[in-house]
């Protein structure tokens, strides 16, 4: 087997040069049996489907369930999903739902307070819900967006019980992603388009099948069992050559060094303004992004008066209650709002994380009602300030 | 996971349930209560700095972020000084002595505790400012031979808002204890400066090798700080505690982040240098 090993070619990241992995060709009928596995294995098995005009992951029944022939396209603002004959079941761009929800949820259950006649209190921890979930169809965006969500939810003492049991409790089928979006720049933040690591099986989608390597030991032992052949080298290089034109394919960038004193040393600029003329606050943005993080808590009393239940939901820096402290906003502005997200995400980040809270994957921009675009804006802060006296002719 | 070390992880990710156990109206809109936990083992378990915080949970209505006041050395019973401005503290502000809430805590970094030892230590704070610092002002005062003079500097808008007064006055009678106060509006009979804290420096010894704590508005701390650095107190020999909106203590939720900063675990006291860059920013 090890002769199958191959080398990747040089416009492939080092990290993969350095670890070549069997590879191994899955036929596409051996997909189904690659989620049958998965189940007798204890796996619900989430997977892309179409639903609501959208590619959303979903409990999925069986590889029919996948979004066979159908593709995303993406613009600023925009968001079609068109269909045609090809047999491929991951020829679309991420849609709005990253595997956020599924570790991070929307909305959790913290603890229960119960209140006797006499108000005497009683609070009871909820245990944390978790299953065996496998996930097919991750992206190499979203593999790394879940690594940064790693580093915030499990640090040091404060590790966050809930998303620590889903996390462990999680299988990950990688795909390769063909057909990035007009909206993607996952090249320029060095996070796409190939799944690089964090998964336990990787596939790359060809018209007839699939390209498999292991990322973990139970990836390996499972594809060991399908008993696979090892894939022809003009299927690997086909592989190969369908990343580089993936790669090929994006025009948006993002600087890929360390934005946070650029950002900072612009924080009067009068982009900031000009974004939240545009800006609607709605936090769109916030929702589908992979790595955003914030959360806020609440009580939610039963009617009878006897118990409560401590919950917490996404938040979002654009709402008015996120800078809230004691009758006072420390963002009372859009033009705070965006200019804090913007640069938490690509600043902040850096110093908390080690790197850019952006992994490219678009999203905001796709699904900005408005068709902000971050790529854009950064490209205006970046440019030098115009003088204020400078006026068109 | 045993009973003893389930006892000896303090209450931080749940609550637990405690009693009013004294209650003092300080100032119009301005209480303070004491908080006993119910469970004698969590009682004797509890344990806290002086400069964290605990969040206090009314029942049905939500948690809010409030400083301990009480003296360290005495943590079976918890004092908070609270002002009755949002929804959880106006409903606090209802409660009696009997009434149940929860705790959750203690959290965040406290005072600098082991490097103003030896030291003279200059305390300025502003509006209700002074309720972080309380703590560490008890400790000094219950260890007074470990510590040098002791300066407290006290700021309020208006004069009517000075809480604890017979506090201020105590502690002016101690030895080598200096109580400043300032008001920005006056009032009859007000002891103190008219004016902002900050010109009461010029009238008091402050001297190179000083400890400094500051708690209180951002701009008060900065006009502070700049007067400080000009009478030679190095940067890291100042301390300040901030304030931001604090939901989970564990800096997974997002909203105390100042720049990089989760003010709930990194803070809420940090060492000037620590957080200059971000103090008194518009927007952060």
């Amino acid at each position: 087997m090890k002769s199958t090993a191959k080398k990747r070619p040089a416009a492939a990241s080092k990290r993969r040069a350095q670890a070549p992995v069997a590879a191994l060709f899955l036929p596409r009928a051996g997909l189904g049996t690659l989620l049958e596995a998965l189940r007798a294995r204890g796996f619900e098995v989430i997977g892309p489907s179409v639903h609501d005009g959208a590619v959303v992951y979903r409990p999925i029944e069986s590889a029919d369930a996948l979004p066979t022939g159908w593709h995303a396209e993406q613009a600023p603002g925009r968001y079609t999903l068109q269909r045609d004959a090809s047999p491929r079941q991951f020829a679309w761009a991420n849609g709005p739902q990253a595997l956020k929800p599924l570790f991070f949820a929307p909305r959790e259950s913290l603890w229960r307070t119960t209140r006797d006649a006499n108000g005497r209190l009683a609070f009871e921890a909820v245990a944390p819900r978790a299953r065996p979930v496998a996930v097919i169809g991750a992206r190499g965006c979203d593999l790394a967006a879940l690594r940064l969500q790693d580093a915030h939810f499990l640090k040091g003492d404060d590790i966050d019980a809930h998303y620590a049991a889903r996390r462990a409790s999680t299988f990950i089928v990688a795909v390769d992603c063909s057909h990035p979006a007009d909206t993607c720049f996952c090249v320029s933040t060095g996070d796409g388009p190939t799944a690089d690591a964090g998964f336990d099986i990787a596939l790359a989608e060809l018209d007839d099948g699939f390209i498999a390597r292991a990322g973990s030991e139970r990836g390996g032992e499972l594809l060991a069992t399908l008993q696979l052949k090892p894939a022809a080298t003009a299927q690997v290089r086909a592989a190969a050559t369908q990343a580089d034109h993936a790669r090929a394919q994006q025009t948006r960038t993002l600087p890929s060094r360390d934005l946070r004193e650029a950002l900072f040393a612009r924080l009067d600029h009068p982009q900031w303004d000009d974004v939240a003329s545009r800006c609607l606050a709605c936090g769109n943005c916030v929702a589908v992004c992979p790595t955003c993080f914030c959360s806020r808590e609440g009580e939610d009393a039963e009617l009878a008066g006897d118990q409560s239940t401590h919950v917490r939901e996404w938040d979002s820096c654009f709402t008015s209650l996120h800078g809230y402290i004691h009758g006072m906003q420390t963002r009372p502005d859009v033009r705070a709002r965006y200019r804090q997200w913007l640069t938490h995400k690509l600043g902040g980040w850096h110093e908390q994380y080690g790197r850019s809270g952006c992994v490219g994957c678009g999203r905001c921009i796709a699904w900005c009602p408005v068709g902000i675009d971050l790529t854009a804006e950064v490209a205006a802060l970046m440019k030098p300030e115009p003088k204020p006296e400078a006026k068109p002719e | 996971m045993s009973a003893a070390t389930l006892a000896s992880r303090p209450p931080v990710d749940v609550p637990v349930a405690a009693t009013v156990s004294g209650r003092i109206a300080e100032a119009p809109g301005i209480f303070s209560l004491r908080l006993g936990l119910d469970d004698p083992q969590q009682r004797r378990a509890y344990r806290f700095a002086p400069g964290q915080f605990n969040m206090l949970s009314l029942y049905g209505v939500g948690e809010v972020a409030i400083s301990i006041v009480s003296d360290p050395e005495q943590p079976d019973e918890i004092d908070h000084t609270i002002r009755a401005v949002g929804r959880v503290t106006r409903g606090l502000e209802q409660l009696r002595t009997g009434d149940r809430l929860g705790v959750r805590g203690p959290f965040g970094r406290g005072w600098p505790l082991e490097r103003i030892i030896g030291r003279d230590v200059l305390v300025v704070t502003g509006g209700l400012g002074c309720a972080p610092v309380v703590s560490v002002i008890n400790y000094i005062l219950m260890r007074r031979t470990q510590f040098g003079r002791l300066v407290i500097v006290q700021g309020v808008k208006h004069a009517q808002d000075l809480i604890w007064r017979e506090r201020y006055a105590y502690w002016r009678t101690l030895p080598r204890t200096e109580v400043w106060l300032a008001a920005d509006v006056g009032a009859p009979l007000w002891p103190g400066h008219v004016g902002r804290v900050t010109e009461l420096f010029d009238r008091i010894a402050i001297t190179p090798d000083m400890a400094v704590l500051l708690c209180g508005p951002e701009i008060m701390m900065i006009t502070a700080i700049r007067q400080l650095l000009g009478r030679g107190i190095a940067a890291g020999a100042i301390s300040l505690s901030m304030e931001r909106n604090m939901q989970c203590g564990h800096g997974l939720c997002g909203h105390c982040q100042i720049g990089p900063h989760f003010l709930c675990r990194e803070g809420p006291v940090f060492d000037y240098p620590e957080i200059a860059e971000w103090l008194g920013r518009k927007g952060f």
